[in-house]
Order: structure tokens, then sequence, then C-alpha cells
């Protein structure tokens, strides 16, 4: 964590800044031109000048020694205060957090108590009770602020309890304190420090103030040095300047650092980052059609006639800007759903699938953006990167149905208010039919008490009404085209099969996103095979099954439970799929696939027709992938 | 309203008694006699025991102590020993103005704090890293030092604001806006940063989440997605910095009012704790207790009703 914090130039500064002051505050009576209270009654209340370089006071106190012992006040009392906040703190929030029981109530309600006092009239109230006793002024200071950091650490303290390797520890009888010592502590250390650097700010303030007030000490300080410069404001406002320079760059060096720990110690828990590597600068998109693909087809026309076509889709290129760098994501994607039609896209994670189909309603999270491509819908074409047009197709022309159906609905809102507020943003129901409209939709999704349903706020759902219920949203604008984002994910499997059936009974054109060959096999009719990005494999259903013409397609399809073999173990695919800025020029999938040769890696692999039948794949040995499913059967 | 006021009875009444109690207690550890440094090194001690007898500190604490609370129960603070006037009388004088100060400017910076966050959330670019710099000058620079500089530039320099005093609205509402101008501009200026960057970073955390997709998705207007339901998400959180920022206007407050010199609690404290007069800091204790717990408990009703998760 520290090695980080000294990666950053300002908290580097900060820290720099704040060792000089202290240095400078110990070393005052040897730096200091004057002694703190050696009066120069000619040069009262002047500006700088050679004799005294930050000016004098009333007479003629010399500013820049005043200041130099002034700081010797606030540095003790603040190191006082923050070291009573963390000593107090630390215990009372470790032991709240790793005992509980009545330990964790006691440092609650002590807590609850701190907060109902405003700080500094209890620091007032001590120092009425002991006069300028800024010690223990100080020491309240830190005992006020005590209890918000034993809270802190008492969250954090649980969070570890609760890890596996913990509990391990304690069923093998490591005696609490060594496990607080070896493994608790140095968790929450880092949000401790944290803490510290930003309650020292605090205390700061507060001591500069108490000064101020003059019930601190009696010694100079920097906080009566604002006094004193208060009661000349008319007559000598400069005196402002030098106190409060320090004490606001004093306060800002720690929140500085403050702020580089807190980002040292968020960057400690994050995953681990790869070792930097240059990013390649992506290449033109490949020529939008096949060269070897009849100029009158888009590609999965054989599949679906595109004088048909509800939606066809062409050349769609997707690009992330990843620290500066422009990544594609999808490369040059073409398809087309007919009306009615079921359209499955399946891949594994990170294929781009689920981009490719936010695309559609201009929906790309983040810094992405539509490279390239176009798409027709209805008989109107849209230029994918126009997000404006396209959001005037959501909900009445295209729905979509999210992958997380509890994260999908917002939780301050009851499930009718929110089905309510997309009929009339959608439809020109108002009144007794807009609410009789939202019954009938939750029935339509075969939710059993829609009037119970509507009434209830998302946390109040199942998964599996939720998923009913954001299908209900998606048919409020009456859509032609549903886009399905991994619908069923989240839920679970008999929950799975119900969703089916009721976007099955929908009788709407749906575009299905999906890592389940079951489902694709199930549900849809035709199939698109993405990988790394690119479409590897198009056709219909039952011919990618049947006959695969694609390595990738192959394995993913071997390694399906859905089509496992009994007593055969099921194959996976090695390796990983390549992160965005890393794919190849050649063939994405060359690094992992049995027939690779070197065509496969000098240029873009085209996507060809398939031989022999429908469909279309972009591997120059299709013919060979049969061969190897006979070859790895044998036993 | 019946189970907020239950609440209140339940939660929030026996945490300001605790106070009570603690500040009490420590301020009978207050060294010397309140009845000699009443009536002088020079008194006789007959009539010093006199008097201690009739302030009823020759009792047992716990004793004093409830009969105090008794007394503040009914409204009676007991008597300053410097003016020898009504506590509770001169805190509810003074109260109006600490509150007007305190609410003003909690006014002024959650209309241009949240305004601002939410902007440089949706806007981003230059506005946001202004906010998150000027936050950090919020936090840095003490109010006391900045109303200084404020006097020292629009009331001595250019004479724009009265430099320090206060005016009582009902005696000239001009006169009283003149006076609040300065110390508010103040509160405002060291608290509204704070508040943009977290309204910004709560802003921002809801627009990343799923259901705003979704909710374009659905075909909602911008402005709706915005207005309606990113505001009540991140309004959650919000509204518990406020509540926090209440608190520390008051702390705030306590100095502010000796920089522009208002007769509010907190120039009383000060004075009051420059004199031990213990009967005036014991009120204000409890006064201010009681306003943060019952602003407390406004904040989490509030955040009940903007999260249904918490009310049911």
């Amino acid at each position: 964590m520290i090695g980080r914090l000294l990666r950053k130039p300002l908290a580097v500064a900060s820290l720099v800044w704040v060792l000089a002051l202290i240095m400078l505050s110990v070393l005052a009576p040897l730096i200091a031109p004057y002694s703190p209270d050696q009066q120069d009654i000619l040069h009262a209340l002047e500006g700088p000048s050679r004799a005294h370089p930050l000016g004098t006071g009333v007479l003629g106190l010399d500013v820049w020694s005043r200041l130099l012992y002034g700081g010797r006040v606030t540095l003790v009392s603040t190191a006082i205060s923050v070291a009573v906040y963390a000593l107090v703190g630390l215990p009372a929030g470790l032991l709240a957090g790793y005992r509980g029981g009545l330990v964790d109530k006691v440092v609650l309600r002590l807590s609850e108590v701190a907060y109902a006092i405003p700080g500094t009239i209890m620091v007032l109230v001590v120092l009425a009770v002991r006069p300028n006793d800024e010690t223990a002024a100080m020491v309240a200071v830190g005992l006020l602020a005590a209890p918000a950091l034993a809270r802190v650490v008492r969250s954090a303290t649980i969070a570890v309890r609760e890890e596996l390797y913990i509990r391990a520890a304690v069923l093998s009888g490591l005696p609490d304190r060594l496990i607080l010592r070896r493994h608790v502590l140095p968790t929450v250390m880092g949000t401790v420090i944290v803490h510290v650097a930003l309650f020292a700010t605090t205390a700061i303030v507060l001591e500069t103030g108490l000064g101020f007030l003059g019930v601190g000490t009696r010694q100079v300080s920097w906080g009566e040095l604002v006094a004193e410069a208060s009661r000349n404001l008319g007559n000598q406002p400069w005196l402002l300047a030098p106190s409060g320079f320090v004490i606001i760059t004093f306060i800002l060096a720690f929140g500085l650092i403050g702020d580089g720990l807190r980002d040292a110690n968020a960057e400690g828990y994050s995953v681990r980052q790869r070792a930097p590597r240059p990013v390649r600068r992506h290449r033109p998109p490949a020529a939008a059609a096949p060269p070897n693909a009849p100029a009158d087809l888009t590609p999965n026309q054989r599949v679906i006639p595109a004088a048909d076509a509800l939606l066809a889709v062409e050349g769609l290129s997707i690009a992330f800007e990843v620290s500066g760098q422009i990544v594609t994501v999808v490369e040059d994607v073409s398809f087309a759903v007919a009306p009615g039609e079921l359209v499955g896209i399946v891949g594994e994670s990170g294929s781009g699938k689920s981009v490719t189909v936010a695309a559609l309603l201009g929906l790309l999270r983040g810094t992405g953006r539509v490279t390239a491509g176009t798409m027709t819908f209805q008989g109107r074409r849209f230029d994918l990167a126009d997000v404006k047009s396209l959001a005037g197709l959501r909900a009445r022309r295209i729905a979509l149905i999210g992958q997380d159906p509890m994260s999908g609905l917002d939780p301050a809102f009851t499930v009718r208010h929110q089905l309510a507020e997309v009929l009339k943003a959608n439809t020109g129901l108002r009144g007794p039919a807009l609410a009789e409209r939202v019954l009938e939709l939750l029935r339509a999704v075969s939710l059993p008490e829609p009037t119970a349903v509507a009434k209830s706020y998302p946390h109040q759902l199942s998964g599996g009404m939720a998923q009913r219920v954001s299908i209900a949203a998606a048919l409020a604008g009456q859509p032609d085209l549903i886009l399905a984002d991994e619908p069923t994910t989240a839920l679970d499997v008999t929950v799975q099969a119900e969703i089916l059936d009721v976007l099955r009974s929908l009788g709407k054109a749906v575009l299905l996103v999906t890592h389940d060959w079951g489902l694709l096999v199930d549900l849809c009719q035709s199939g698109i095979v993405m990988y790394a990005g690119q479409v590897v494999e198009q056709g219909s259903v039952a011919d990618i099954v049947a006959d695969p013409r694609h390595p990738y397609t192959l394995g993913l399809l071997r390694s399906n439970p859905y089509f496992a073999q009994p007593g055969r173990p099921l194959p996976a695919i090695p390796g990983l799929v390549l992160p965005p800025d890393r794919w190849p020029a050649g063939c994405h999938f060359a690094e992992r696939c049995p027939l690779v040769g070197p065509a496969c890696l000098a240029d873009p692999i085209p996507l060809g027709p398939a031989a022999g039948r429908l469909g279309w794949t972009r591997c120059l040995f299709q013919s060979q992938v049969a061969g190897l499913e006979e070859r790895e059967a044998r036993p | 309203m019946g189970r907020v006021v239950g609440r209140w009875f339940l939660t929030a009444l026996p945490v300001v008694v605790v106070v009570s109690m603690l500040t009490f207690v420590l301020a009978s550890l207050v060294p010397g006699d309140p009845a000699r440094t009443i009536l002088g090194i020079n008194a006789p001690q007959e009539q010093v025991d006199a008097l201690r007898q009739q302030l009823g500190l020759d009792l047992p604490l716990p004793q004093r102590y409830w009969d105090w609370l008794v007394a503040a129960a009914h409204g009676d603070l007991g008597r300053s020993i410097t003016t020898r006037g009504s506590v509770a009388a001169e805190l509810a004088g003074r109260l109006q103005v600490t509150l007007s100060l305190v609410v003003l400017g909690l006014i002024v910076i959650v209309l241009v704090g949240v305004g601002l966050g939410l902007i440089s959330a949706i806007k981003g670019g230059w506005l946001g890293r202004a906010v998150d710099l000027l936050s950090l000058i919020g936090l840095a620079v003490p109010g006391f030092w900045l109303g200084l500089v404020l006097v020292a530039v629009l009331a001595v320099a250019v004479p724009i604001f009265p430099a320090t005093g206060f005016v009582h609205f009902s005696d000239s509402p001009t006169g009283w806006a003149a006076s609040m101008a300065l110390p508010v501009l103040t509160l405002a200026l060291t608290g509204t940063a704070g508040l943009a960057k977290q309204t910004r970073s709560s802003v921002l955390d809801e627009l990343g989440k799923d259901y705003v997709r979704m909710l374009r998705a659905r075909g909602l207007s911008e402005r709706r997605v915005i207005l309606l339901h990113v505001s009540r998400n991140a309004g959650a959180p919000i509204v518990t910095v406020v509540g926090l920022l209440f608190i520390g206007l008051v702390s705030g407050a306590v100095l502010l009012e000796t920089v522009f010199v208002l007769p509010g609690l907190g120039s009383l404290t000060v004075a009051a704790t420059k004199a031990h007069d213990i009967p005036v800091i014991l009120g204000v204790t409890l006064i201010l207790s009681f306003v943060v717990v019952t602003v407390n408990l406004l904040v989490e009703i509030s955040y009940a009703l903007l999260n249904p998760k918490v009310r049911t």
C-alpha cells in the first residue's frame, strides 16, 4: 500500500510538505530569528520586510517566528487526538466485529451517543471544566470521533470474519488474539489508515478553531495568529495570509494523503493487473462481404429470405475506449431475423454477443460505440451509430429483456408504477384503461396473482416473478421483435423452462442471446455462433448441431452437458477466450484450434458458405471438422 | 405521524438523556466552587455555604442530576452564573439565530450542491474535475478563516455587506438579510462542493446500474429516467450526507458566530466556556443534542421513504 502511495505525485508532495512542517516546528528554536514573544514596537503591524520576512503583528511580534513556534502546538495536539482516535476506535471496532454480542451492542450504542453531540460543543464543555487544557480537549476530540472509526472497523472485521480462511483458523484452534493480529488486522489496516489521515484534517480544523476562539492553549498557535489577524482586519489584512496558508496547506496535505491512501488501498484489492502490453492498433475492418459470397446476399439470407426479413444487420463493428486506446470488441457481424422467427446467438462470455444486441437499441454501456454497421428494420434503414434514431424504436418496435431480472427493475418503485410508466410513455392509455392494461400484461406472462404482484416492490419478488414482470414490461409497447439477453441465466432450472414457455407463446420474433445450447435447440430455428467478436458460423440450428463446420462450434457443442455422452468425460476447449486487445490478425480461434495451419495465421479469415449445405462458416478447413469429431470419438 | 413520534420517544430521547448525563458528570468535575466563583474571593464562608445550599451543590451528584433533569423537563434550565438570567429564555432567543444561519446555509448548499453534482455527473468532463477540486478546497479551508477573508474583502475593502453584527428579521428584513449574507455565504462555500461530490458519485453509481439501461430500453425519456428514477435512488445516500452536513454546520456555526459577532448559541457557548458558566453549557448541550437527534430521525425517515427495502 505504501509502495503504491509513493507512486502518486500529489500524495508524495503532500507527505514531503507535512514532514517539512514537522521539521520546521521541531527546529523552531534554532531557525526562528526571534523568540515568539520578542517585541519590536516600532515595527508593529507591518507587511513583509527584510527584518521580518512575513511581517509583524501587534507589538511588532515576528510572524515568521510565531508561525514556526505555533506549529508545535498544532502538531502535538493533532497527534494526540489522532492517537486517541486510532487507539480507541481500532480495538473497539475489532472486538465488536469479531466477538459480536454484547461488546458489539455497546459499541453501536456509544457511537449513536457520539453522533448526537456536535463535536465543537462537547470540546467546549471540556474546556469549560479544564480551562485552556488543550490536551484534554484534543483527547476529547479523539474520543468523540473514535466510535465512527470503530463502526468502520467493525464492518470490515465482520466481512473478514466471514471469510473461509478465518473460519478455518478458528476451527483449527488458533487463539483469537493471534487470528486478530495475523489475519484480521492486516486486512482492515488499509481502511484504518485512510480514516486516520482524513480524521487528521478534522482535528487540525478543530485545533486551529480552538486557538482562534482563544480557549485552547495559552501558547502561541496558528489559530491564535488568525485571531490576531481578525482583530486587525481593518489596518493589516495581510496577517490573514501566513497563518491561513500553513493551516490550509497542512489540512490539504492530509486530505491528499488520505485520498492517495484510499486509491492505493482500493488498487490493492482489485484484481492483479496483467503486465501492460502494447495495445495493437486496430486494423481497418475486413471487407464487409466475404469475397466468395454472392454480392446480393447477406450472410444468413440462405436461411431467411431477405425480402421477408424483419431485421437485417449488416457489418456491425463495436469498439470501446480502454485507457485511451480504441479496442474493437465486435467485428463485422451480419445476420437477419424473419417475422415471428426465433434466432439464437450463442458463444462464451466475452464473445461479444450481448454487446451486439445492446447496439441494436443504442444501449452500449460506458465508452462503447458502433464504429460501422447498418440495420434494416421493417424496411427502414438505420445507421447503427445513430443512437438517437435507434432510441425511437425502443419498446414500441424492439423491446429488451435483460439478464438479471432483479437489477433490471427500479428498486424504488412498485411493479404497477413501473409498468404504468412504460405504458404511458409508449401508448395513449390513461386512467382505468391503463390500470386494467397493467393487470392484463401481468396475466399475459402467467403471473398467478397479478393484483398482488402489481403492488409489490422488486425486492419482494422472486427471480422468476421479476423476469415475468420484465417480459410484461417488454410487451407493454407491443413490439415486433424482442431481444432477450440471457433471460434465464440467473434463474433456477424449473423457472427457466417456464420463462421459455412464456417467450415461445408470445408469437413474436425473438433474438435470443445465450451460452446454453439446450436453450438454442429448444427454442430457436436459426443460430449464430460468435467467438471473440466475430460470427464464426451461422445457419439453421439443426444443421449447426448435426454438422458443425467450425472447430469452435464443435468444441462448444461437445463441452455442453446437453449433448453429453453417458460414460464419457465432458471435453472442454483448451485455453481461454483472448481479451479483445490481444486478438490476432488471422483466425481469432487459432490459439485454441486443433486444425490450425500456417494459412490460418496471416490474414483475416472471411466468412464463407458452408460446403454441401446451407449456412456460413469462418474456417478454412471446414471439411475436416467432421473428421476431428470422429477422430476424438474413437476410444 | 404517530409512529414517528413514538420512535422519537423510544430511540431519540434516551440518547439525549445519556448525553445530558455525560455532560452533567463532566461539568461536575469543574475545579473550584461555583458558589465561591459567584460571590468572589472575599465573601465570608457562611454566605458561600448558604449559596451552596440554595444552589443544591451540597447534594450528592445523582440527586443533583435528577433535580436538574426534572426541572429541564419543565423548561427550567436554571440561571446563568454570569448574568443571573434564565438560561432557558437566553437559549430560546439564541437558538433562532443559530438555526436560521444553519438552515439558510443548508438550503443554499443543498440547492447548489445537488444541482451541481447532478449536472457534473451527467455532463462529466471538466465540471466533474472542478467539483473534485472544489470539494478538496472546501475540506481544507477552515470556515472561520474564510469568513474573515470574506469580511476583509466584501465588508472592509469593498463595503458591500456589514462586517459583523446581527439585525432581527422583525426589525428589518433587509437588514437581516444583509447581516446573514456573509455567514451564509461562508457556510455555503465550505459545504457545497462536498455535497456536490457526494451527489455526483451517487448519481454516477446509479447511472451505471442495470435498471437505468432497462428503463431506457423501455422507451422512457432521458429526462424521466434521470429526474424520477436516478434522483430517487441516488437520493437515499445524499439524504444521509445532508444529515451529517447539518451537524457539521452546527459545529461550524459556533466559530462563525464568533467571527461575525452573531448572538447565537455558538458565541454564547464560547463566552460560557471562558466564564465557566456551567448551567449555560449544560443547557446548550441539551438543546443541541435535541436538535441533532431530531435531525437524525428525520434523515432516517426520509431514507426509509426513498428506499422501500428499509420500509418493508
